[in-house]
């Protein structure tokens, strides 16, 4: 599936916006990213597998609640940095 | 290398790096490093290896461990940083925040590196920080929870904010936190309790609890580390091992001053010398520089008087402080103070405090500051 990147993140993809990734959930599609560009999960998902507080993770126009949330091959995971103060 | 100095400067924006020419006059930055990024440390292992460590989030980010072993040209970073057990309890599930503080190992164990965080945390590792693992003698102890109550801390939540080890015994460890005082291990962290006998709590019902307590800051000093000076959220205090009995030793403090700060720093060699940077904690605590007129305090006795140090401050309407970690010294002789304000500037003294002059001006806010050796 397509993965969007915001810019907070840029820098573990070479400066990619979009890359591609495979999973049959969201938790298994950053798992995936992670094996590609090390790192780039634990600054998104915390040790509990809890989305962080100032994350935001869309599946189409959907907001995911859970990195259980399943995914198909043709769904676009959008990532975005939320507001989170000055 | 000489007398040539390197400053390692944390900010709540990125971070910068410091050199000095010999007379400790001039100085070239290297930086911003990281810019955006939050870091609450950014030190240089002493034992040999020059490996430097940077604790880093951001507003969005999750927080991760930066490494360079090339003197800061080139940065990687953590593969596993510092995170807490997983828990299946949703109620006891802790996930770090951030990482606070990074502390180089006993000088007999290279490699090893401490780290705190918010929530408290206590984590290690043992490859030079490469990897990090949860120490389970304190983030699992039974007394966790109420040495470190979830819903207790600083307006940045509750910190495990300091790690000291003894330098003649890597067994014998202390910890500061903000929620529960200062902690000693005997055995490398296995086990802990509270040192915080003599330390007032204001704040709470009980004055004196067995912990409760907001260490800001200790200084266990080089030389001796029997003798250990503490910043305290009430105080500025002592104690000299084995005793268990910390001494306010603020008292002495002049009372339009008071003994209210983050942080204590420690004369390298000689063991009645430490200085304070005192900041207004009365009324609604403002934490600034009391009056606008901001000054570093020493003693030369181990806090039974206290002389003022502030020529080359500004004289008025300055109202920064300075964090925990942000006041630091070399060992040259004369000693070379140097601190970091909350208004991004960088302030050094060459003679011990008795005169001041700033470095550097415009920065974000200054969280840490660590001084060592140019390389």
């Amino acid at each position: 599936m397509r993965v969007f990147v915001p810019s907070q993140l840029q820098s573990y993809t070479a400066g990619a916006t979009q890359v591609d990734a495979v999973g049959r959930t969201v938790d298994e599609v950053l798992r995936h990213l992670d094996k590609h560009y090390p790192g780039i999960r634990f600054r998104i998902i915390d040790e509990q597998g809890r989305i962080r507080r100032h994350m935001r993770l869309f599946v189409g126009a959907d907001t995911v609640k859970t990195v259980a949330q399943i995914v198909r091959t043709t769904d676009e995971l959008l990532i975005f940095g939320a507001l989170s103060g000055g | 290398m000489g007398d040539a100095v390197q400053l390692l400067i944390g900010t709540r924006k990125g971070a910068w790096i410091y050199r000095s020419d010999e007379a400790r006059r001039s100085w070239a930055v290297t930086g911003p490093i990281f810019l955006g990024q939050i870091i609450n440390h950014f030190v240089v292992d002493p034992r040999g290896s020059g490996t430097m460590l940077m604790a880093a989030k951001t507003g969005h980010l999750g927080p991760t461990i930066f490494r360079s072993t090339d003197g800061g040209a080139t940065w990687t970073e953590a593969t596993r940083p510092p995170a807490f057990r997983k828990s299946d309890d949703s109620t006891t599930a802790r996930a770090v925040d951030y990482t606070f503080w990074l502390e180089p190992g006993h000088v007999d164990e290279p490699g090893v590196w401490w780290a705190g965080a918010s929530p408290p945390g206590l984590f290690v590792s043992r490859d030079d920080g490469v990897t990090w693992d949860s120490v389970a003698g304190f983030n699992e102890h039974p007394m966790y929870w109420q040495w470190a109550p979830a819903d207790f801390g600083t307006p940045d939540g509750p910190l495990l904010n300091q790690i000291a080890i003894d330098p003649r015994d890597a067994r014998h460890m202390y910890l500061a936190t903000s929620t529960g005082g200062v902690f000693e291990s005997l055995d490398r962290a296995q086990n802990w309790r509270p040192l915080n006998r003599g330390v007032e709590v204001t704040f709470g019902p009980d004055l004196y609890p067995e912990f409760g307590q907001d260490a800001h800051f200790i200084a266990v000093h080089p030389l001796n580390p029997d003798r250990i000076y503490q910043q305290n959220h009430c105080g500025i205090y002592r104690i000299d091992r084995p005793s268990n009995d910390w001494t306010r030793i603020g008292k002495s403090m002049p009372p339009d001053i008071g003994d209210i700060g983050f942080t204590v720093l420690a004369h390298p060699r000689e063991i009645d010398s430490a200085w304070v940077f005192p900041m207004d904690g009365t009324s609604v605590w403002p934490r600034v520089s009391p009056g606008g007129k901001p000054a570093v305090y020493r003693t030369r006795n181990g806090g039974e008087t206290w002389e003022r140090q502030d020529r080359g401050f500004p004289t008025e309407q300055a109202w920064f402080t300075v964090k925990r970690q942000a006041f630091g010294c070399d060992a040259v002789a004369p000693v070379g103070l140097y601190l970091g304000t909350t208004g991004g500037e960088l302030w050094m003294s060459d003679d011990e405090g008795d005169h001041w002059r700033r470095i550097a001006a415009h920065l974000p806010e200054i969280y840490s500051v660590t001084a060592g050796p140019a390389s």
